[in-house]
Parts: C-alpha cells; structure tokens; sequence
C-alpha cells in the first residue's frame, strides 16, 4: 500500500514537471480576458468555454479560480498563485512578480456551481488517470445530456482501461434517456455486455412500475433488451464471484497448508503435538522483517529481493530452534504426548514474551517487494493480487520439496518408516532419535517458509501464530496423520468451504460451522480423511 | 455386559469400606476450613487500622482462587483419574458464568445507564425485549439450574458422541480446544445476545444484596468454600467407588478393560459431565466475585492455564488441584505487580519444568521427600 502511495507521489512529481511544458499551448488570453472584468454572465461563459478546453492548464486556471488563488493585476494580467511560485495564467510560464497590488478574482455561487460542472469535464483531460477516473465516476448519474458529445470525445481520445469504462457507463447512462427508443434500447444492450454490476440499478429503473402498472420505460423493446441486459450481469456477476470465491478459497487453503505442513510431518511422526508451532510461523515471519530491516540499511538497491533472501534464513532459524526444542525438551517427554502439549504450550509463551522484548508489542511493518504489489484483473472487475498468487505458488513448490524429500531421500524413507511402525524401525537400525530431531527440525523449518509467506498477507506481531495455532491443529485433524495427501486435501477443502460459505453466513458465523462441521466429522472418522491401513492403525 | 453381576472380591469389598478420609485428613480439612472460613470474620470485624484485619482484597482474592480451585479439582477428575486431558474447561466455566450473569444481569432492573428494562447492550442493538433463551432467567433458580444443566447438557451430548467414536489422547484435547475456540467466536458476536466483547458486567444485586457490600462479599466467599469442599469430598467419593477404580483402570489401559467386559462409554461419560458441571458451578460462583463475564475466559489460553494448575499442583490427587490453582494463581498476582513483563516467561517455565521434572507435581514432590524421610529414619 505504501509502495502504492510511493507511486503515486511520483506519477505526480512527473505531471508536475509536466504541466508547464504542456501548457506551452497555453490558452487564449484573450478568452480568459472577461474573468478580469466584473460582469458575471461573461464570466460564466469563459467558464463553461475552459471545461471544453481539454488542456491541464484550463484546468488549473479553473482551480485556481474556485480556491480563490486567481489573481489580477492592475495591468488585468490574471496570475496564479501556486505552491510553487506565481505562474501567468494564459501561458503557465513562471512569472516573477509579487502579488502586493494584485486582487483576488471574486467569486459568488452562481459561479462557483458553473466552475464545479467546469471541472468535472475539464479534468475528463487531466494527465493523471487517478484524476479522470474520478471525474468520469462524477458524470455517471447522467443528468446533463448536453455533456453526450464531450463524453463521446473524451472516450475516443482515452487509453486507461479503467477510465474507458468509466466513461462508457456515463455516456450509456445519457443515452439512456435519450429520446430515441432504439438508441436507449443499444445503449441498455451495451451495459449489458459489459457484465458490470455498476449498470444494475439504471437498467432496473427502466423496468420499475409506478402504482398504475405503468413502466418506468414506455417501449417494449427498450424493456426487452434491458431485462436481457440485466440478466447478462446477473450471470456474469455469479461468475465472477465464484470465480473470486474459488480464488480466495484457494488461497486461504495454501496459507492453512503452509501453516500445517510442518504440523502433519511432525504429529504423524512422533504423535506429539507441537502447540509452539504457531510461534515458528511467528518467528518466520520476523525474520523475514529483519531480513528487509537489513536489505534496507545495507544494499536498498536489491530490496526487491529480501523475500527470496529471508526463506532460506528463516528456515535455517526455525529449523535450529526447532531441533533445539526437540533435544532439550520434546525428547525427554517421549510416550507421553499430552505432557508434550504441554510443554510446547509452555515454550510458546515464552517464545512470544521473547519477541515482544526484543521486537515491542506492536505490528512491525513488512511491506510486499514492488514485483508482488498490484494483480492481475479478469473478467472485468475481480482482482487477483500477484501477493495471494504468488503465496499458492510457494504452497505448491512447498509441498512439491516436502514430497520429494519423504519419496525419493533416506531421510525420507526413516521418517515414513518410523510412521508406519516405530519399534519395528529402531529394530532394523534406524536411528530414531537422530530422525526425530531431524525431522522435527524439517518441520520447524517449513514453519519458517509459511512465516515469510504470512508476513506478506497480513499483520506481523507477537500474536501472529495464536490465530493460525487452531486451524492448523484442524487441517492436521481432518487430513489424518502421516498423510500428506490428506493435509493438502483438507486445507484446499478447508479454505474453499471457508470462502463459499462466508458470503452466506459472515466470516464468524463460517469459521464456527467449519469448527463445528469437523468436530462432527472426526467423531464419524476419527483417524481423519486418509486414514493410515494396517496394523499401525490403532 | 453388566458390571455389577460380578462379585465382588473381598478385598474390593474391603476397599468399599474404607472411610473417605483417613481421621488425619479428616482434621486437617476441616482445620483449614474452619481457618478459611475465619478470614472474612478478620475483615468484618476489625476496622481497617487494626494489626488483624484483612483486607477486602485478599477477600476478594482468595474467593477467586477458590473458583479456580474448583475448577483446576474438576479437571483433575477427569484428566487425573480417566487421562481425558481437557483443553476446554474454559468454556464451561464460563458457561457457568454467563447462566449465572443472566440472573445478575435482569437483577440490575432499571439501574443501567440507559435506565431501560433490557441491558445496556440490548439497547445499543435497538433490542425491545429479552430474547427466548432470556426467558425466566430473572429467578434465581432458575439460573442455577442452567448454571448445571448448560455445561452439563454440552459435556453430556460432546462425551457421548466423542467416547462412542473412540477418540482420545491428543485428538480429543484438539478437538475440545476446537469447540472451546468456536464458542468464543459465537460469544463475541454482539448478535449472540450475551454482550459481545464485554459480556455481561456491572452487577448491582444478588438476590435483592448488594453485591459489592462487604457482608454480600463475605457470604459469597463462604457458600465458595463450602462448595469446594463439598466438591472435594464428592471427589473423593467418586474416586474411592468402584467407579472411580474402573476410571483409573481406563486411564491406565483403556483397551485392556473393554477385553475385561467393560464398556468404558458410561464410566468415561460420567465423570467428563460431573467435571463439566462442577466446572460451570465454579464459573457461577466466580461471576458475582470479579463482577464480569466476558468470551475472553473461553480463550485457548485460559482453558491451558487451568491444565497446568493441575499439573503443579499434582494431578491424580485431589489435593493436589486445590494446591497448584493457589500457588499458580498466587505467583502471577505476585509477578503481575511486581514484574508483569516477566509473568510470561514464568509461566512458560512452569509449564517446561513442571512437565519434565514434577510429572507429580508439588503433592509427589512432597511425597516422595517424606518417604525419603521415613527411609532414613528406618
């Protein structure tokens, strides 16, 4: 966001630099003459003449003039007062001159309301599509149908797509009222195509009935065609937000799978629950905060580049801590998992207080590299950021290591072994305890990763793990242990059930019916969606 | 298969007979009651000046550490002596709070800020009337039997659905947090009719008391002790019955008593219920103490905090509960004034080394150092 703004302020430094060798062109001083003069009637022409002027400079001269920074000089040369310096207003060019003798150019209501209606067409022109977006939303409720032909020019002239529809949808709003049924039923026949729920409540105007039964629009075809049109968003717009529904489904489904991989490896292994889990991703995602604190201070012109650096850190970082818990604490409570739980609760604390010690109580800012800030639009208006893509990507990649690592490595091979069959394993000569500190530091490393991802979604602060702690412990629930099909089944399920059913129920209401929902679930399957075979099942 | 067809042994018939306490025990609880129960005397009868006086207070806070203490002992039955570890008794305590909270809420009548007949937050939702579930909760007694019903009715149909599906361990106490964590989002939704975030507060009477009178204080600070120790010794009974024997033989190997002819089902039912509701009884009596009830007492955090009172205190013993909610308790009010930065890292060390170098507790602790004793007086 503060990328964002970052642009922005340099879009407008550019159209700063801009605006006076544009103005080059400069207006007629002629026709800014009347504005020195005292008759309002002339005055108001100039006005309405400078909103047709599709030059940023009538468009200064216009703000000048409703801010009261239009100046006139004895000589009558009108002069602006900027933040900058006092330009002339004909030609913009830099003027050296004090404004001690010069008066304000007055200006009552009636001119005030002509220069507001001025402005909105005249900034239709404006360098910054920001701005012209703004001015054509402006023109949207359609009520002056003389605007129609400034609206057409200014739609043939525009590039920026956003601003072309917003333009479309004003026009389209004129024609609507135009007094020609066959235009009004083209124009109700292009807001349908454009699928854009904006355009609903002017074509559901049209088939209002007032108390007789008498339409609102009087031709049938008129009424045909934007009945037909109305149906056309109805369907586009469905499709849009199962789309985005599907979309966010998946996305919320690839942070629970980030956040609960480490989980599964760890509980299918050894059966414990790590509750300081929660406080890994935490850990992750600070360092990913002192990664760019340190790209910031050292080397800012590869800033870009500080999350591909923080992964591997942050996986390094959890990973020791994560052995370290294993040697120190988790070893020694072996056979008893719900003393583990307990004892990883009590690290978790302590993790956090550490945390808030060196770091504060408050959210830290980690902000989104530029190349993961804006999105990708489809069909017309859902968004889909590069952030959220960028993160099922990772998950994918994520799962994808994790996978070869179980499959196709001796590590992996130990660690599936001592899933399926523990005692069975240590007979055969795995190293058991070597296996579970490695793999338990797996897990802690895969924590990590999930950190750096969460850290680009939200909020990093002492508290970030407690909110994924729960849903973490639901994904490991549902998938069953020691499967990693089962995990990535149950998160991409979790998050797309999450996301269909909020729309109806609330976000609270959705995340107590999924809770509830898998409470029941695990009372008919206890041993979860892929449960283990064979004798190892208990 | 019926249990009770079996004859029973002599020894078991011998065990059935045993007295509850030892006549040892027996003086000892009662010399700490009658202590306890002297307290309140201390602070009603001195004035504030005197060398004997007891503050209102520690009053106030011993009333709640009692609360815990009902509800670390009401956890221990069912995690020390059947291995069920709840990560959930946060929520029927605090279901116990808000049925009580119902009763104190409709006894501030008009009194509130906006002197309307519903609560201050039902005017904020623009809500005319009391909706159904407020229905009679303005009587007394009626609000102590949703103070046992509410808990125990959830605890019933939770346990018998989780029992029947064989779920223990590690996955039950996920699955209690979970329902724990689902509640908490309900309460806090303003719409759930219970105060949203600020629960229910501002109590002004108790059965037509004022609440926060010192004598009110005083007489809700007995009937706490003389419910704890009603709970103890029904604990006690529990534990001592054949039932409480056929629990510990679940704890210990659950899979060899269903070969023996037992269904665990009943047994582990029983107990998880009667904790439930010895659980809501203490969140009731804690209400009108603190004067508040809000959804943060069903946080994750809260429901753990209560497991570890059992696990200093010494779990599978009965005393052991009452012990560790004090002294827990006890070292966070003493750490909150004095290093509230440090609370944290405490507790979190409790958690470690009480799991790893205390599996009995504070009670084994000391057993095992008076054996030692006995030994070497030997």
């Amino acid at each position: 966001m503060t990328r964002r703004a970052l642009f922005i302020q340099f879009l407008l430094s550019l159209v700063l630099v801009w605006l006076p060798a544009a103005s080059a062109a400069g207006l007629d001083p002629a026709l800014l003459e009347p504005l020195a003069g005292d008759d309002t009637d002339a005055k108001l022409e100039v006005i309405a003449r400078l909103g047709m002027e599709s030059s940023p400079q009538a468009v200064m001269v216009l703000d000048a003039l409703s801010n009261d920074q239009l100046y006139v000089t004895p000589e009558a040369t009108l002069l602006v007062k900027t933040q900058t310096g006092i330009v002339d207003a004909a030609t913009g060019a830099s003027v050296d001159t004090m404004l001690d003798q010069a008066a304000t150019v007055a200006v009552n209501n009636r001119l005030r309301r002509a220069i507001g209606a001025a402005l909105s067409v005249a900034r239709l022109y404006a360098p910054d599509p920001a701005h012209r977006l703004a001015a054509a939303r402006g023109l949207q409720r359609g009520t002056d149908a003389a605007l129609l032909p400034t609206l057409e020019k200014a739609l043939a002239g525009e590039k920026n797509v956003e601003v072309q529809a917003a333009l479309t949808i004003a026009i389209a709003a004129l024609q609507l009222k135009s007094d020609r049924p066959l235009l009004r039923a083209q124009a109700a026949r292009t807001l349908g195509k454009t699928g854009n729920a904006a355009f609903r409540p002017m074509l559901q105007g049209l088939l209002q009935q007032d108390a007789q039964g008498i339409y609102a629009e009087s031709d049938a075809d008129v009424r045909a065609a934007a009945a037909t049109a109305l149906h056309r968003i109805e369907r586009h717009v469905k499709a849009v937000e199962w789309v985005g529904n599907l979309f966010y489904g998946v996305s919320l489904g690839s942070v629970l799978l980030l956040a609960a991989l480490g989980l599964a490896i760890t509980f299918g292994l050894m059966g414990v629950i790590n509750m300081a889990h929660g406080e890994l991703l935490m850990i992750g995602a600070y360092v990913t905060y002192a990664v760019q604190a340190l790209f910031r201070s050292w080397i800012p012109q590869w800033l870009d580049a500080y999350v591909i650096a923080a992964m591997p850190v942050a996986f390094v970082v959890t990973a020791l801590i994560g052995m370290a818990l294993e040697r120190t604490v988790i070893r020694w409570l072996y056979g008893r998992p719900l003393e583990t739980l307990l004892a990883t609760w009590g690290i978790s604390l302590m993790l956090m207080q550490a945390v808030r010690t060196l770091f504060g109580a408050q959210n830290v800012e980690v902000s989104n590299p530029s190349w993961m800030s804006g999105g990708i639009t489809v069909l017309g208006s859902l968004v889909l950021s590069y952030n959220r893509v960028a993160i099922i990507v990772f998950a994918m990649l994520v799962v994808l290591l994790v996978w070869a690592l179980l499959n196709h490595t001796r590590l992996g091979l130990f660690v599936r072994a001592i899933t399926q069959n523990r005692r069975m394993a240590d007979c055969v000569g795995v190293l058991t305890g070597r296996v579970d500190m490695l793999a338990f530091g797996l897990g802690a490393g895969i924590a990590g990763l999930a950190g750096v991802a969460l850290s680009q979604l939200g909020n990093v602060g002492p508290d970030l793990g407690r909110n994924y702690i729960v849903d973490s412990f639901m994904v490991v629930v549902l998938g069953g242990v020691g499967q990693l099909a089962g995990t990535v089944v149950a998160a991409l399920g979790l998050g797309a059930v999450t996301k269909f059913l909020e729309p109806y129920s609330g976000a609270v209401m959705a995340k107590i019916a999924i809770l509830v929902l898998i409470v029941l679930f695990v009372q008919k399957r206890p041993q979860g969606l892929f449960a283990p075979r064979g004798r190892s099942a208990e | 298969m019926n249990a009770s067809t079996l004859k029973p042994s002599a020894l078991y018939a011998a065990a059935l007979r045993r007295p509850l306490f030892s006549p040892k025990a027996w003086a000892a609880l009662v010399t700490m009651t009658v202590l306890m129960a002297l307290l309140p005397l201390l602070n009603l009868m001195f004035p504030a000046e005197h060398s004997l006086h007891v503050s209102a207070y520690v009053i106030a806070l011993l009333g709640k550490f009692m609360c815990y203490a009902l509800a670390a002992l009401a956890l221990d039955l069912v995690w020390g002596y059947a291995g069920i570890l709840s990560l959930g008794h946060g929520l029927f305590f605090a279901l116990g709070g808000y049925a009580h909270g119902m009763y104190l809420m409709r006894e501030i009548g008009q009194d509130g800020v906006y002197k309307s007949h519903v609560p201050d937050f039902m005017v904020f939702l623009d809500w005319k009337d009391y909706p159904w579930y407020w229905a009679f909760t303005e009587h007394f007694w009626y609000a102590m039997l949703l103070v046992v019903l509410v808990p125990g009715g959830l605890a019933f149909l939770f346990g018998y659905f989780a029992f029947r599906s064989r779920i223990k361990g590690v996955y039950f106490s996920i699955i209690t947090q979970a329902l724990t964590f689902a509640a908490m989002l309900l309460f806090f939704r303003n719409d759930t009719g219970f105060g949203g975030n600020n629960g229910f507060t501002d109590f002004k009477r108790i059965l037509g008391f004022d609440i926060t009178a010192a004598g009110t204080r005083a007489a809700l600070y007995w009937v706490t002790l003389l419910v704890l120790l009603g709970a103890l010794v029904l604990a006690r009974a529990v534990t001592q019955s054949k039932l409480g024997r056929v629990l510990t033989a679940v704890r210990d190997a659950e899979s060899r008593v269903r070969f023996i002819g037992y269904e665990p089902l009943g047994f582990k039912l029983f107990v998880w219920t009667l904790s439930a509701v010895m659980c809501g009884v203490a969140g009731a009596l804690y209400v009108p103490q603190v004067g508040i009830i809000n959804p943060g007492e069903m946080s994750t955090e809260n429901s753990i905090e209560m497991v570890i009172w059992v696990a200093t205190g010494g779990r599978g013993t009965l005393i052991g509960p009452i012990i560790g909610a004090g002294a827990v308790n006890g070292l966070k009010t003493w750490f909150t004034s004095v290093f509230p930065e440090f609370w944290l890292y405490a507790l979190g060390l409790i958690f470690v080394l009480v799991t790893l170098f205390l599996p009995q507790g504070i009670v084994g602790l000391a057993r095992r150092w008076m054996a030692h004793r006995q030994e070497r007086t030997t």
